[in-house]
């Protein structure tokens, strides 16, 4: 039934196909298993990078330290690999693991600072974003680490269908997500904090502790997607993480889920994601320069909260 | 010169105004009285344009108009002197006293608050206080700001040609004697250019103002008394309209409380400016009802119940062991429940479903390492829906699309099943129609029969006296009186308001 609320729900996955059927119309070459491996591949750090903000924003919060914890989880990342052997196939695998703490700990800071400081979580995430990016500077003295484990770089050379097995990782992890989300009392927590925190509040909910461990969580994903930017170039450095702050919130966003939160959730983060590739990715194709793109994203951001906000519940927007 | 006739207006679920006849005349002083929830409230939003009539006519000098915004209504000389008052803490006074209406001070784009702090001294002289201008509202004490609330309505004398008609919403609460008796010197003075609605619940100031009282019940006036033949006692009985009818309130199913089985025992707390000395014991299948006027410190008493506010001296203790820290968290554990007075803020999470709100409170159980037993959950909701015969398409139905007396079973099942056997409730029946209500007083017997006991703070007084075991009289922080309530011995209405106020 086509009523306002579906539309809004498919909303998104409609404009996707739109963007896919126009990008095709324009250059056919677009609508090919190589482009789209392409895409997947430029999407796929994004992807772990939104899909942990996407828990943030769930619980009405926003996390913008993503910049700076990419650049301390890549540069410690291939620290420790190098200092383990070099080796997937070695110890230096313990590198993997070593560095979803590091994005655990930097998370959970970030949630304390917020929560026990009591210091509004866009201002103490931006804050510990500026942190990371001064403390990978400072871990790497501004050079570059480079990672040149065949094993590691199999994730981006070797393909499976076509795709990179870094696609599937990236898979996986989603579906860990969307598991976090729809099966776990935290991630029904996030969505009790987001819809209600009074209610969450008197239902016994301790609202601190659920914010924290969702940071904590959003700072693994991080990691995750740290270690796959990495493996994506085979370069760790202080820039690694620059521009996901934006593409990741536009993501987010421009999947539907609610920036007040309560609504949402990781698969409209999967499909804003691609929407964003694709557009970025179907831009190149049919010839437009790179600037234009992020004017493009911009305006995107706009429409997609105006379509996607509920009027008539907001008095007032601050 | 303003006029409401047959005035109607639903929302969702209530039918809040029934027909409304309502006239003011030039310098005429009406009253306005009734019961919580009566439409008091409902009327005046219509009236200075905050709601819209949905049917009926609303006539100025006796054209029909429609007023969009109270900024409209404010350019017919219609305006409002809030209750909870609505001047802006942090600007000065001068800065409220004009908020909207600075553009006859700009020259070149720049105010001018030197010709703004003279207009304002204008204004205050006409309720004759004598403070700055400039200074910061927050500054202020609350008769002050009652009184600069009313000059700023007042600025509607310069602006507007023609008569005002001015609302009072509870204008005396938060007055001292002297400071009432200056408002009311002051609107009597008013009398050549205004016309004043008051709004009080104190009827002897009601009676001795007004050249009319309208008595509203239940969304509808039933009554508009002259001044004359104004009584205290008539009116009241008129608020409180039909005789308390014992069926309505499900007396018959009424049970004598298990004295031997305390469940909460309150012993001496106090915080200072909420609530004083206060000592209670709550028993297995008791209905207990605080009782009091609006801030006499029951919704503290509540809070501190459920762990949300700390007593600063006495003990408490849940099922015999002392209550140990301040938390909800902590308390929802010791089977305590809370159904707040705001449903859609503290009530239930709208855009989560009837089995996610269920188990909100209780999710520990339906969890291992953190997972969730959705299918568990599920038949949890779906058999609550059956006994409670909650209207929802099914389980998975938002609970925000819910009508409200839905939305409270659901809030009730979600304490119920989670094993709480003391359940708060405050104003459980708010803004529900007749039928839920009757609904609610059934849940609240068969919570007795299993032996939950039930703190309950009434939306009106015949539901406290027909629904209560135990009445505890609170005013000021304290409690007066105490009523023991076995059907047929129940104390009346003006038993206990002689206690309340």
């Amino acid at each position: 039934m086509l009523t306002q609320d579906n539309l809004q729900k498919w909303a998104p996955l409609l404009v996707l196909v739109v963007l896919v059927v126009f990008f095709t119309a324009v250059n056919p070459n677009f609508l090919s298993i190589r482009n789209f491996a392409r895409i997947a591949i430029a999407s796929t750090p994004a992807l772990m990078i939104a899909v942990g903000v996407t828990f943030v924003i769930l619980m009405g919060s926003i996390d913008l330290s993503m910049e700076g914890s990419v650049a301390v989880c890549a540069v410690l990342f291939a620290t420790f690999f190098a200092a383990l052997g070099g080796s997937l196939a070695g110890p230096g695998l313990l590198a993997v693991p070593a560095t979803l703490l590091v994005g655990a700990v930097f998370g959970a800071i970030n949630g304390l600072v917020h929560v026990k400081l009591r210091i509004p979580s866009f201002m103490a995430s931006l804050s510990m974003g500026f942190v990371g990016i001064g403390l990978s500077l400072l871990i790497t003295g501004g050079d570059r680490i480079l990672v040149e484990d065949p094993l590691f770089r199999s994730l981006l050379t070797v393909r499976l269908g076509g795709f990179p097995l870094m696609t599937y990782v990236a898979i996986v992890a989603l579906l860990a997500g969307w598991f976090i989300q729809n099966h776990t009392t935290i991630g029904r927590n996030f969505y009790a904090v987001g819809g209600g925190e009074d209610l969450a509040h008197a239902s016994g909910l301790n609202v601190n502790k659920v914010r924290v461990i969702c940071f904590l969580i959003a700072g693994v994903f991080y990691a995750l997607g740290a270690m796959l930017a990495v493996a994506q170039i085979g370069i760790a450095e202080t820039v690694t993480g620059r521009n996901l702050m934006f593409v990741s919130i536009t993501s987010v966003v421009v999947g539907g889920t609610a920036l007040w939160g309560g609504s949402g959730g990781v698969w409209n983060t999967l499909i804003g994601v691609l929407i964003v590739n694709v557009i970025g990715n179907g831009m190149v194709v049919i010839g437009l320069p790179s600037y234009v793109q992020d004017g493009v994203l911009g305006l995107l951001v706009i429409t997609a909260v105006y379509l996607s906000t509920d009027r008539r519940s907001l008095s007032f927007v601050k | 010169m303003f006029e409401l006739r047959k005035v109607e207006k639903r929302f969702p679920g209530v039918h809040a105004l029934k027909g409304i006849d309502f006239k003011i005349g030039r310098g005429e002083i009406v009253g306005l009285v009734g019961e919580n929830g009566a439409g008091k409230s409902t009327l005046m939003k219509v009236i200075y344009g905050a709601y819209q009539h949905d049917g009926g006519e609303v006539l100025v000098d006796g054209k029909p108009v429609r007023f969009h915004s109270p900024r409209e209504a404010m350019d017919r000389g219609v305006g409002m002197v809030f209750q909870e008052q609505s001047l802006i803490p942090n600007l000065t006074v001068m800065e409220n006293v004009f908020l909207g209406y600075e553009k006859q001070f700009v020259r070149f784009g720049k105010i001018d608050w030197k010709r703004m702090a003279e207009a304002t001294r204008h204004q205050l002289e006409k309720v004759k206080l004598a403070i700055d201008p400039a200074t910061v509202t927050s500054k202020l004490s609350f008769a002050q700001r009652q009184l600069v609330e009313l000059a700023k309505v007042l600025t509607l004398e310069e602006r507007v040609d023609g008569n005002l008609v001015i609302l009072l919403d509870e204008p005396t609460s938060v007055l001292a004697k002297e400071e009432i008796e200056l408002l009311f010197t002051l609107m009597r003075d008013l009398r050549k250019r205004a016309s004043f609605i008051f709004v009080s619940h104190r009827l002897d100031e009601v009676i001795e103002l007004s050249d009319r009282i309208y008595v509203m019940k239940d969304g509808a006036v039933v009554d508009a008394v002259e001044s004359g033949k104004a009584e205290v006692e008539a009116i009241q009985r008129k608020m409180v309209g039909r005789d308390i009818n014992r069926e309505y309130y499900r007396e018959e199913k009424q049970r004598p409380y298990d004295e031997g089985k305390v469940l909460l025992e309150l012993d001496a707390i106090s915080l200072p400016g909420r609530y004083k000395d206060i000592s209670l014991k709550l028993h297995a299948g008791e209905v207990l009802c605080l009782v009091g006027v609006e801030g006499a410190g029951r919704e503290a008493i509540l809070r501190t119940v459920f762990g949300l506010l700390a007593p600063q001296t006495g003990k408490m203790s849940i099922h015999g062991s002392p209550a140990g820290a301040v938390s909800a968290s902590q308390r929802v554990a010791h089977g305590i429940g809370y159904v707040p007075r705001e449903r859609k803020i503290e009530g239930i999470v709208s855009g989560m479903s009837v089995f996610e709100n269920m188990t909100l409170s209780q999710m520990d159980k339906y969890t291992r390492a953190g997972v969730l037993d959705i299918a568990a959950e599920r038949k949890l909701a779906r058999d609550w829906i059956k006994r409670l015969s909650i209207k929802a398409s099914s389980e998975n139905a938002d609970c925000g699309n819910l009508s409200g007396g839905n939305q409270q079973k659901v809030v009730l099942a979600k304490w119920r099943s989670g094993g709480s056997d003391i359940i708060l409730l405050d104003h459980p029946t708010r803004g529900l129609d007749i039928g839920a209500k009757e609904d609610v007083y059934d849940m609240v017997r068969e919570m007795s029969a299993a032996g939950v006991g039930v703190v309950l703070v009434a939306d009106t007084l015949e539901e406290a006296i027909g629904l209560s075991h135990t009445i505890a009289v609170v005013k000021d922080g304290e409690i007066k009186k105490w009523y023991n309530c076995p059907p047929g011995a129940k104390p009346s209405l003006y038993d206990l308001i002689h206690y309340m106020i």
